[in-house]
């Protein structure tokens, strides 16, 4: 009977649902952003059915988002070419645009496209990079994406972080009393908060998601059945299994680099502290043995040490222990309050949360010079996520009493909100780089 | 305080429809969650819960200490509060009494700060309660843990009075 009012009362789905989008608005933008210009791409068929998004706008908007450039809007622009033989550059140079792209589609066999590009620096007046991309109606925002990060690279030096996608998870609650109901999902959307998708469902907590360094999976905490447990889902398919559920915390999943291993927080022994599972052979080896708190494990790059969060020292602070075990040594000296760490992708910082003045703040700190570097302006911040090129992170804050995303650049000086429509959204996450093109 | 009490005792069987007595005040709207019904602490005498008026279940006299099942905690502490020894010691009893009826607690913490490490207060509130109770001689085979660290408020607001509400072990039975 309690199997059947389980059953009846468990609801978790693991289904590809599309979610309301994330609107993304830049609340600080860079002062001296490279103004460029991103040309309408033309669609060149004469059959077959035109392009399903403006691959020009796309890229124009990942650009502006960024912060590091000011696009030119469409009605200001003299002239709209799409090949370069229809380039006047004067027309570019009057209007003060330092780089110009244009492009255009072209029908690619049967559901295919063939999308060309052009970037120009307009005072040289000469091509800085051009590609041909084939792609489909359903890879094609994804193409606008690698564009956008071609740009990016191309103009900046660093590689673009556009063609990523976030998860997070969100909280939609009705009813009062008795009669009060929460809704939490897991939830998937491309880096522009275009396409969220929903991929767990629950009414329990979901906490903690964290990508596998491929991308194609993400581990998870849950609380269905009334007991938190980790489990691992594949992102494209939806397939997932259980990897621990010990009596007490399992939480706090952190991959491994080389994605063969989670870090971990289980209390089985009576307080919370930190292990790394082999995944394949599902074996348990402890790194932590304290009876303190210790938790959230975050791996350097080179996979040889962790950080973690510990109140060894009466307060949280973060530790860093070789993956071997052995004595943590301290990291944070600073403040009253340190969580929550992770590493940039270089290596060279740790992002985290600290308590400043009573408020949580997030911020960088480099463990050499040990300069901490606060980064947001909110109350209660929390959840950093590092964009994989290291120039953004994300975080969780609030806005008007309701959770919302907000991102910043690792320098501080561009911010940016994301919002949902209805409901609390927290815990963003940051995806690797994606390899292949998208499965949906 | 008598008669307070006793006004208490008046409307007692229609707290569970209004939430609470009024005159108890103190804990924030006790309204809010299922398992903040009863929070105030003023509810109880050993008079009146002696006196034959409620039938059911000790667990919902409003006037035995058993029916405060949410204790609070201080920020970052997970130290039971002295105020709170005689309601725990009134369930270590209780529980003694009745070997098969096993409790959950639950630990909960406020907002602030990272979410995991909430997580592990929330574990070290609901073990202070389960040390407190097997201190008292209750078999650990009727405690069951669980913590929710911020997931689940009972109170919504950003400020210290939904925190202190927040912050918080509950007993389940």
């Amino acid at each position: 009977m309690k199997k059947l009012l389980t059953l009846i009362l468990l609801f978790v789905v693991a289904l590809q649902t599309k979610a309301a989008p994330l609107t993304i608005e830049i609340t600080q933008g860079l002062e001296g952003a490279l103004p460029i210009a991103v040309v309408p791409f033309a669609w060149r068929g004469d059959q077959g059915a035109p392009p399903p998004h403006e691959v020009g706008g796309i890229v124009a908007a990942d650009l502006g988002r960024s912060g590091r450039f000011k696009p030119l809007p469409t009605q200001d622009m003299l002239s709209k070419p799409s090949r370069g033989d229809q380039v006047d550059f004067r027309d570019w140079r009057a209007l003060n645009v330092d780089n110009l792209v244009i492009g255009e589609i072209s029908p690619n066999g049967p559901g295919g496209y063939l999308v060309k590009f052009h970037l120009y620096d307009v005072f040289r007046g000469e091509q800085l990079t051009g590609y041909s991309i084939p792609t489909t109606a359903r890879d094609l925002r994804a193409t606008a994406h690698h564009i956008a990060d071609i740009v990016y690279e191309t103009l900046t030096g660093q590689p673009g972080a556009f063609a990523t996608r976030i998860a997070y998870v969100t909280s939609i609650r009705g009813g009062t009393g008795k009669d009060r109901t929460e809704q939490v999902e897991l939830r998937i959307a491309d880096a522009d908060g275009y396409g969220a998708q929903s991929i767990v469902s629950s009414k329990e907590p979901i906490m903690s998601p964290a990508w596998s360094p491929d991308g194609r999976k993400i581990a998870y905490v849950s609380f269905e059945n009334a007991q938190p447990s980790i489990w691992v889902q594949e992102v494209f398919t939806g397939k997932r299994e259980k990897l621990t559920s010990f009596k007490g915390i399992n939480g706090a999943p952190a991959w491994s680099p080389d994605g063969r291993s989670l870090a971990l927080t289980l209390s089985k022994d009576g307080n919370p502290d930190i292990f790394v599972m082999d995944v394949a052979r599902r074996s348990l080896r402890p790194i932590t043995r304290h009876r303190a708190i210790d938790t959230e494990p975050a791996w350097s790059p080179d996979g040889r040490s962790l950080v973690f969060t510990s109140d060894r020292g009466g307060a949280p602070q973060i530790y860093q222990v070789s993956v071997n075990g052995g004595e943590p040594s301290r990291v944070t000296f600073e403040g009253p309050y340190n969580a929550r760490a992770s590493f940039s992708p270089d290596g060279r910082l740790l992002g985290m949360v600290t308590r400043v003045d009573g408020n949580y703040r997030i911020a960088t700190l480099d463990p050499t010079t040990r300069d901490l570097r606060v980064l947001s302006t909110g109350r209660l911040d929390e959840s950093p996520s590092f964009a994989p090129n290291g120039s953004m992170i994300i975080y969780a804050t609030q806005a008007s009493g309701k959770g919302v995303l907000a991102a910043v650049s690792t320098d501080g000086r561009v911010q940016q909100r994301l919002r949902l429509q209805e409901g609390d959204v927290r815990e963003p996450v940051w995806s690797p780089y994606l390899k292949n093109e998208r499965n949906r | 305080m008598k008669s307070k009490s006793l006004a208490c005792l008046a409307v007692a069987i229609v707290v569970l429809l209004v939430g609470g007595c009024a005159s108890t005040g103190g804990e924030g709207d006790p309204g809010a969650s299922v398992e903040d019904y009863g929070s105030g602490t003023g509810a109880y005498t050993s008079g009146a819960s002696q006196g034959g008026a409620w039938t059911g279940s000790a667990l919902e006299d409003p006037n035995s200490p058993l029916y405060t099942k949410t204790i609070y905690f201080d920020f970052d502490q997970s130290t039971v509060r002295s105020d709170y020894i005689e309601i725990l010691s009134a369930h270590a009893s209780y529980l003694i009494s009745s070997p098969s009826t096993t409790v959950l607690i639950e630990g909960h913490g406020d907002e602030r700060g990272s979410r995991e490490y909430n997580i592990g207060l929330g574990e070290s509130r609901a073990n202070a309660i389960r040390n407190f109770l097997e201190a008292e001689g209750v078999s650990p085979s009727q405690i069951n843990t669980i913590s929710y660290g911020e997931e689940r408020p009972a109170a919504f607001g950003n400020d210290e009075a939904s925190w202190s509400e927040n912050r918080r072990g509950v007993l389940v039975y």
